[in-house]
């Protein structure tokens, strides 16, 4: 990306799928191990309506689909979510989809520019602040 | 338990050193689908200007919420653990991590209120390498919620 992008102007939408596997590979590539990611037993016990997603493998995905747009990981500078609702994960193949739209929602100095993302799973926000700031070169 | 609110400004020692490796950076790449080369790929990442593999944006929560953890076991804080959600997470990534930093983290309480039952305490954590160059600002609100 050269030029500086117009306020609204959209990212392109991303749809991640979130299986079982993907949470325990997660688990393990990031020390999380809280049981509430993988065993059902432990998730109903507290309360939840079965395993749910680490949060910050939502925030990972959202940062992926900041990152799909700029085509540079390096050039994310800011990330800010708040963790609204969680997202749960089926015993199943299909698992859960986590979608992440966003837009251009401020041109700030130095090239930046700020992003405001909405994450969504199963038509419902899950992130109720979700937002990134990129250095365009 | 309601938190003091004189913990906010509580500074922790400095952590031990946490050696980023390319292994590590690989394998938390791939668990987030970041198939990106400069994960992965040295060359890569120096095509696009950086000294060597940069690890996706959020891998800095894998050493700033261990760090964080000096906030539970702080006596005067007081939090069950098992009763903590991460309720929010800022990153100010100062340049992107990458293999072979030697990253120290110091944990500072930013803020500690108790709401409606639930305890909330924001634990900002500082990354800079050993010699002091900083690398990341991570601040997790973490809620304790209240035994009903």
């Amino acid at each position: 990306m050269t030029s500086s992008p117009d306020i609204g102007t959209e990212l392109p939408e991303q749809v991640y799928r979130v299986t079982r596997a993907d949470l325990v590979r997660y688990a393990g590539a990031s020390g999380d191990f809280n049981p509430i990611h993988w065993n059902d037993r432990t998730a109903t016990a507290v309360g939840l309506p079965g395993v749910i997603a680490h949060g910050m493998y939502t925030m990972a995905l959202a940062a992926r689909a900041v990152t799909a747009w700029t085509g540079d990981p390096g050039a994310l500078v800011e990330q800010h979510v708040r963790f609204g609702r969680p997202v749960v994960v089926p015993d199943d193949e299909e698992g859960a989809e986590v979608t992440v739209r966003g837009k251009v929602g401020a041109l700030l100095d130095d090239g930046r520019v700020r992003v405001d993302l909405t994450v969504t799973s199963g038509g419902e926000k899950v992130l109720s602040l979700a937002r990134a700031t990129v250095r365009l070169q | 338990m309601a938190l003091d609110r004189e913990l906010v400004g509580r500074s922790y020692p400095p952590s031990a050193v946490y050696e980023v490796g390319r292994a590590k950076i690989a394998e938390f790449a791939s668990a987030i689908g970041a198939d990106d080369p400069v994960h992965r790929d040295g060359d890569a990442a120096r095509a696009a200007g950086h000294p060597d593999v940069i690890a996706p944006p959020t891998f800095a929560i894998v050493v700033s919420l261990q760090a964080a953890m000096v906030v539970l076991d702080d006596p005067d804080v007081g939090i069950d653990y098992a009763r903590v959600v991460h309720g929010e997470q800022r990153f100010a990534h100062h340049r992107p991590i990458r293999a072979g930093d030697r990253l120290v983290a110091t944990t500072t309480i930013d803020a500690a209120r108790t709401v409606a039952g639930n305890d909330m305490l924001t634990a900002r954590v500082d990354l800079a390498t050993e010699d002091g160059e900083p690398v990341c600002t991570a601040t997790s609100m973490l809620v304790a919620r209240g035994e009903s």
